[in-house]
């Protein structure tokens, strides 16, 4: 009778152990808002796949997700724009250790415009687009937008320019891309997630600003590609950096993608706004997911290591259900033996 | 110790003298006393500790701004320079046009509803007013955008600049251009949703009035409304200015619905059409993707100023209150 006992004590002893094997592993993370709704897809099918494994996401803003990183609340991060040298040397201050970053999609912003009278899409050629939203170009007929445009009656009224009032990723693209077509955005008002508008009107999210750019007459201004899709909103073209005029489409942004993946930085922390190559879209940007190199947690690491390897195979093909752009081979070659880094 | 109203309710008992600890608590006094002298300490408790988190954690911007914080006149986050006067004035601007909007109207309207009005009218209209101020401010921002918006650039806007244009000093507050968003289209939103509060105190303020107040003043060979005007409104303008500053702390502090219809530009203009921005939105905006210390810090101590902005006024209302009540009205 004992040794029945000590016998199934035992086994249940053994049945814990290895039940710790496949013991439930909770990851939270929190960050960017633009690729949100391809997270939540990609969690959720994986953790169908693996039962065991579930990623809470939070989507509170790239900043908010850099700050989590920071103050070692999170397991991962996301964001849309890369951690800043500061940055990343406070995070190895903190915690001892790097940050990675791996990109998972990509987003892009197009400029959008409401007109009276002008149906069909502009082109819009760099030296416009910097002067439009310097506020040195105020007329719809200002031979800078005018010439790119043959044919097409624009009118002599003012432009009211709409750009984000929230913190936003799709603000950091644009002032990206400014940034690198104009010295003078350069050094006046700079690229970040809010900046400083030398112009125009405000408007909360995408919508705030489609909603202004809708109901104001003569105005002008960007929002993500996605959203744009999504609402089949107008938009125009954009000069690249070959000085063709772009319309934004998944391929044009997986392009710009592609012409910088050669000469990739090893930490990825890479703008491809303005990338060279004809069919290249220019105002094209990668989110990233903010990984720490040690993860002490051997099960959590794991976890992490597998969705990696996962969303960078099987993950991509269903970005563009979801009109997201997917990541060029290369990229995805390349960030597949970094997923050794992280151990 | 005891007021004369407690000493009548307990002298009843024939065994009446010192009572004891457990005949007190029995009775409810000391259990009742104790618990609401903790919750009212708990409201002391976080109000400091609120004033003590913002202290703190904006000890960045206040050590490097100092009190030029409040007349610098940019925002930039990229080259951390902040300064806070378009906000404040932006979120003056919008509570008083607000206010000139609303108390007019939220007061004629209490007047009606407790004077003139059937008494079946005035309170189902009550009703639909206290439905009023609990709608979410999200809805009067989608309200303000789809409705107030258009009409200020078609409408409001051009017959303004049209009547006021050539009136000296008001042709500066409304000069175009008129986008339709801005400082006077967030003050009407901001004066639609505040006016509930002052219709719905005011006129139950107005209905505590005692009837022999109107019955004398009507004896005297007043008129319904000189009645109404001379000596009920005075008597209850304790009450109706509570109501007021109420509606000025909703306006102050309210968000959503004015960063959907203010332009968010951080701009100070004369002009009532040009874009502007307040406290409470570019802390709602700007704080999720905040990444410096300095631009967090800086955020902060917007939020430490809205505090001190509401504390003044909320002062400032104390003092009116006490000064008009010593000029005669309701007895104290």
């Amino acid at each position: 009778m004992k040794k029945t006992l000590l016998v199934v004590s035992l086994l249940v002893c053994l049945a814990a152990a290895a039940g710790a094997q496949s013991n439930p592993v909770l990851l939270n993370a929190a960050g960017a808002t633009f690729p949100y709704p391809m997270y939540s897809k990609w969690f959720d099918v994986y953790h169908q796949q693996h039962p065991n494994i579930q990623i809470n996401y939070q989507s509170i803003g790239s900043g908010g997700g850099i700050r989590q990183v920071l103050a070692g609340t999170v397991d991962f991060g996301a964001s849309d724009g890369p951690m800043t040298d500061d940055q990343i040397k406070e995070f190895k201050d903190k915690r001892g250790v790097d940050i990675l970053h791996f990109p998972t999609v990509l987003g892009a912003d197009v400029p959008t415009y409401n007109i009276e009278g002008v149906r069909g899409e502009l082109n819009f050629t760099q030296k416009a687009l910097a002067g439009i939203f310097l506020g040195t170009i105020t007329k719809w007929n200002d031979p800078l937008i005018a010439s790119a445009n043959p044919g097409v009656k624009l009118p002599s009224s003012e432009i009211v320019v709409v750009h984000r009032s929230d913190g936003s990723g799709t603000t950091y693209v644009w002032t990206d891309f400014l940034s690198k077509i104009s010295e003078e955005w350069k050094s006046k008002v700079g690229k970040g997630t809010s900046v400083n508008w030398p112009v125009g009107l405000g408007g909360k999210g995408n919508e705030g600003v489609a909603g202004l750019i809708k109901q104001t007459p003569n105005s002008f201004g960007y929002v993500e590609l996605i959203y744009a899709i999504q609402n089949t909103m107008p938009y125009g073209k954009v000069e690249n950096a070959s000085g063709k005029f772009v319309k934004a489409d998944l391929a044009g942004v997986t392009a710009a993608a592609a012409s910088t993946a050669n000469n990739m930085p090893d930490d990825f922390r890479v703008s491809i706004t303005n990338a060279s190559g004809a069919t290249v879209y220019p105002v094209s940007s990668f989110t990233w997911l903010l990984i720490p190199s040690k993860i002490s947690d051997a099960a959590k690491r794991d976890a992490i290591k597998g969705f990696l390897q996962w969303m960078l195979n099987d993950g991509q093909n269903a970005t563009e259900a979801l009109a997201y752009a997917r990541l060029p081979k290369p990229v995805i070659a390349k960030e597949l033996k970094a997923i050794a880094l992280v151990q | 110790m005891s007021s004369t109203a407690t000493t009548l309710e307990h002298a009843a008992p024939p065994q009446s003298g010192p009572r004891s600890l457990i005949q007190r608590l029995r009775h409810g006094d000391e259990v009742a006393h104790l618990l609401t002298l903790v919750f009212a300490a708990l409201i002391l408790l976080l109000t400091s500790m609120l004033v003590y988190e913002l202290w703190v954690n904006s000890h960045l911007s206040r050590s490097k701004f100092g009190w030029m914080f409040f007349f610098t006149r940019v925002w930039d986050p990229i080259f951390d320079n902040f300064g806070a006067a378009p906000f404040i004035y932006g979120t003056l601007v919008t509570s008083i046009v607000s206010l000139v909007i609303a108390v007019p109207l939220g007061l004629a309207a209490a007047i009606f509803l407790s004077e003139l009005a059937p008494r079946k009218i005035s309170d189902t209209i009550s009703f639909l007013i206290d439905l009023l101020a609990a709608v979410p401010s999200v809805i009067y921002g989608l309200l303000g955008i789809f409705v107030v918006v258009p009409l200020m650039r078609t409408e409001i806007g051009p017959h303004l600049v049209k009547w006021f244009g050539h009136v000296p000093y008001l042709s500066v507050l409304f000069k175009p251009p008129n986008y339709g968003v801005g400082f006077l289209t967030a003050g009407i939103v901001l004066a639609i949703m505040v006016v509930p509060f002052i219709i719905s105190v005011s006129r139950e303020v107005l209905l505590t009035v005692p009837r022999e107040q109107r019955e004398a003043a009507l004896a005297l060979g007043a008129t319904r409304w000189e009645s109404t005007w001379k000596v009920v409104v005075p008597w209850a303008r304790t009450g109706i200015m509570g109501s007021v500053f109420l509606a000025l702390a909703r306006a102050l502090g309210e968000t959503m619905a004015v960063t959907m219809v203010i332009g968010n530009d951080p701009k100070i203009a004369a002009s009532l059409f040009a874009p502007g921005y307040t406290i409470a939105a570019v802390i709602a905006n700007e704080f999720t993707e905040a990444t410096g210390d300095l631009y967090l810090s800086a955020l902060i101590e917007l939020g430490l100023v809205l505090f001190f902005i509401t504390f003044i006024l909320n002062g400032l209302a104390r003092i009116l209150i006490v000064a008009t009540e010593r000029g005669g009205g309701q007895p104290a």
